[in-house]
């Protein structure tokens, strides 16, 4: 288990540089930067006086290096947790994002508890009535799931929370308790709208995972062991829950391999529309401004990120079933 | 027990046969199964998906979608650009048969137009009088087919005078029905061009991968890895803002769809891989191998036709992602641009929570969007069942 625990970790860094340059290279595709960008602003104006000041600017953030270059100076800066700096901000990248990292790790956190409570029952549920009236539904509301943008599903559940229950329109808290300190009533607030984006979000993945789950179960609950079991006089509960499920759970927790990415981008679409305070609205906007040491960051974290969710679900999958240990392999 | 044989004769009477001999006489099929038995796998796929019934009927809705592209500009009533700036924001007008009793054929009533002067609010409300039966078969808006061929003919338009918006208009007065049928074509064929680009990509890599294994198999394991580690829609929407500004449309719709399919062919491309390694094993291939076959002969001829079906089922399934990719990004502002006009591009116009208060209607090109992504879903699914005929 420690060997294969060591090799797995090993195995990370070389795609975490990859990763990094493939990220560097995105954020340096677009023609021009921020700084020249300003420049041709600054002509506009008529205004030569500043243009030394950019030049000094220039300098300051190496813009004037070759990419290679600027690519070890960002390298480096990752590893020692200097993100950068945001032109658009006038900010060190880490000041920017703080707070957004923390509220997307609580709206993605919220997301995975309720696909997996969502997913599970309804995934044994459809398995163990197959062909049920039950199932067909289920089936389709999944499908429906899969098949609606997630965005405009979003708008039309904020107007109905608006008229329904009252729920102010946008952002993740009441407007009174924006920058106000952390209380009981805001914490409220924040569950009083926390739950229309994590709906939103978890809906095509809780319907992918119901599918898969409903598909393993059923593989499982026609093999030979669950005959013998229930011909043994095993009452139906225990049959199902002691060996089959147990079984058909393996893919569920290698899943989230795809199912953080999934999350991620929801989330990126969903916070857009319903103005969240989150990483995807400034994503869309540094990008726009190509304020590309920012639009970076959140590229790298998302996907370090969604490297360390496999990495963990690869442990876990392997500490549950010894099978995996024993090939070795890295993969599923 | 007496033997009664030794009592009566000593041995049997001689039996010959008159019929010629026939050596495959005790094997006879009914034709029946001999049919089943000669059939070539893509005629068992066929029979397998015809059992489908979900998946058949959404094989021939999707059949008719496509079709319809070739007429998108006959089915609009409208162009797509025409404004009716008398009519900003209409809502949709329902189609009758009867007035009054009578039958007239379908028609529509005019609109009377009011503005609510406290709310500033358009309000459009049905006269009875004005009844404005549609027409068919007829002259309207000019257009150029494909860009290429101009013509003015329509299925249908609204009475001479009259208007005919059967899904309403936008905040310029333009016909949301016939943005729509324009909207299909550009929509359908970003997610057929896109998984070509999938298929292509997937073959070609897996079919690498899979076959040589070793240390090809290593470096595109881990690109396909490392893509996978990206969360999609951002990754497309870094890529999309890199497309500059200048270009035109086209080239926009193409690179969009070029980006949709480079990042998207690693699941196609882990299932040729997974295949190829299990057949590459086979008898038949290393039969092939031993008499002298390229590796390209035993690729192509022998292995590729043998998951075949699976690809084209995989590929089913993977197109309605690129349809609702190119809807999230174009609703963003990232993807299409009009004048280029897609589903998400119309929906762009559905960004904010007064359109679904006051103007639902403008919500309506998600209904082809689910429509089709449903239909996809379900058509790659029957192919996935019929896909291994002989199991």
């Amino acid at each position: 288990m420690l060997a294969y625990f060591v090799r797995r970790l090993f195995v990370m860094i070389p795609t975490l540089l990859a990763i990094s340059a493939i990220v560097f290279f995105i954020i340096q595709l677009p023609p021009g930067d921020y700084l020249s960008n300003q420049i041709a602003e600054l002509r506009a104006q008529g205004e030569a006086a500043s243009m030394a000041q950019i030049e000094h600017l220039r300098a300051q953030y190496h813009l004037d290096k070759t990419p290679v270059e600027r690519y070890f100076i960002w390298l480096f800066g990752l590893l020692r947790g200097d993100l950068g700096w945001s032109f658009e901000y006038d900010l060190p990248v880490n000041v920017v994002i703080g707070d957004r990292l923390i509220l997307s790790f609580v709206v993605g956190f919220a997301t995975v508890i309720f696909t997996y409570a969502v997913a599970f029952p309804i995934g044994i549920y459809s398995a163990t009535r197959q062909y049920s009236w039950g199932d067909y539904g289920l089936t389709f509301l999944g499908f429906l799931g899969l098949a609606t943008p997630s965005f405009l599903l979003a708008l039309v559940m904020l107007y109905l929370a608006n008229i329904w229950f009252g729920t102010a329109i946008g952002g993740l808290m009441d407007p009174e308790f924006v920058d106000k300190p952390m209380s009981w009533a805001k914490f409220l607030s924040v569950l009083e709208h926390l739950w229309i984006p994590v709906v939103v979000i978890g809906t095509s993945g809780t319907a992918a995972m119901i599918r898969r789950l409903r598909a393993n179960l059923l593989d499982e609950l026609q093999k030979q062991y669950v005959v013998t079991a229930r011909a043994k006089g095993l009452p139906p509960g225990r049959a199902l829950f002691k060996y089959p499920l147990r079984m058909a759970l393996n893919p569920f927790i290698a899943d989230i391999g795809d199912l953080l990415p999934q999350l991620i981008s929801g989330a990126a679409i969903v916070s857009v529309v319903m103005s969240l305070p989150t990483n995807g609205p400034m994503l869309l906007a540094a990008l726009r401004s190509q304020d590309m040491f920012l639009a970076g960051s959140f590229l790298m974290i998302e996907a370090v990120l969604i490297v360390l969710g496999v990495f963990l679900s690869d442990v876990a999958l392997a500490a549950l079933d010894p099978r995996i240990r024993l090939h070795g392999g890295a993969g599923k | 027990m007496t033997d009664t044989r030794a009592n009566e004769s000593d041995k049997l009477p001689h039996y010959v046969r008159r019929e010629k001999f026939d050596p495959y006489d005790g094997e006879k099929l009914d034709p029946k199964l001999e049919r089943y038995y000669m059939a070539t796998q893509w005629r068992l796929m066929w029979w397998k998906l015809k059992r489908h019934k979900l998946a058949l009927w959404s094989g021939v809705l999707l059949v008719f979608m496509y079709v319809s592209i070739l007429f998108s500009e006959m089915i609009a009533p409208y162009g797509v650009g025409t404004r009716n700036i008398d009519h900003i924001y209409a809502p949709p007008q329902r189609v009758h048969l009867f007035h009054e009793g009578k039958f007239v054929g379908p028609f529509v009533y005019g609109f009377d137009y009011k503005l609510d002067l406290d709310t500033l609010k358009r309000e459009y409300t049905p006269d009875p009088a004005k009844v404005q039966p549609l027409r068919f078969f007829c002259k309207g808006d000019s257009w150029e087919w494909m860009g290429l061929v101009p013509g003015s003919w329509h299925f249908v338009c609204a009475a001479e005078g009259g208007t005919f918006f059967l899904l309403g208009t936008d905040r310029l007065g333009r016909d949301m029905f016939s943005r729509l049928a324009y909207g299909t074509r550009i929509s359908l064929t970003i997610g057929l061009i896109g998984v070509m680009v999938k298929f292509v990509l997937g073959i070609v890599l897996g079919g690498l991968a899979g076959y040589y294994g070793g240390w090809v198999d290593m470096v595109i394991q881990r690109m396909i890895e490392i893509i996978r580690s990206f969360p999609e829609l951002p990754l497309w929407m870094a890529l999309s803002a890199a497309l500059p500004v200048s270009w035109s449309p086209i080239y926009i719709y193409f690179g969009i769809t070029l980006i949709l399919g480079l990042i998207g062919w690693t699941g196609l491309g882990r299932a040729v891989r997974s295949k190829l390694l299990a057949l590459r094993e086979e008898d038949f291939c290393t039969a092939a191998t031993l008499m002298g076959a390229s590796p390209k002969r035993v690729i192509f001829r022998h292995l590729v036709p043998s998951f075949m079906s699976h690809l084209i089922a995989s590929a089913t399934l993977a197109i309605p992602t690129m349809i609702l990719g190119e809807t999230a990004l174009s609703f963003l502002g990232l993807g299409l641009r009009p004048p280029i006009t897609s589903w998400g591009v119309l929906l762009t116009e559905a960004q904010n929570i007064n359109v679904v208060a006051l103007y639902p209607w403008l919500l309506l090109p998600v209904v082809p969007v689910i429509v089709t992504v449903l239909a996809f879903n379900f058509l790659g699914d029957g192919l996935r069942d019929a896909a291994d005929p002989y199991k």
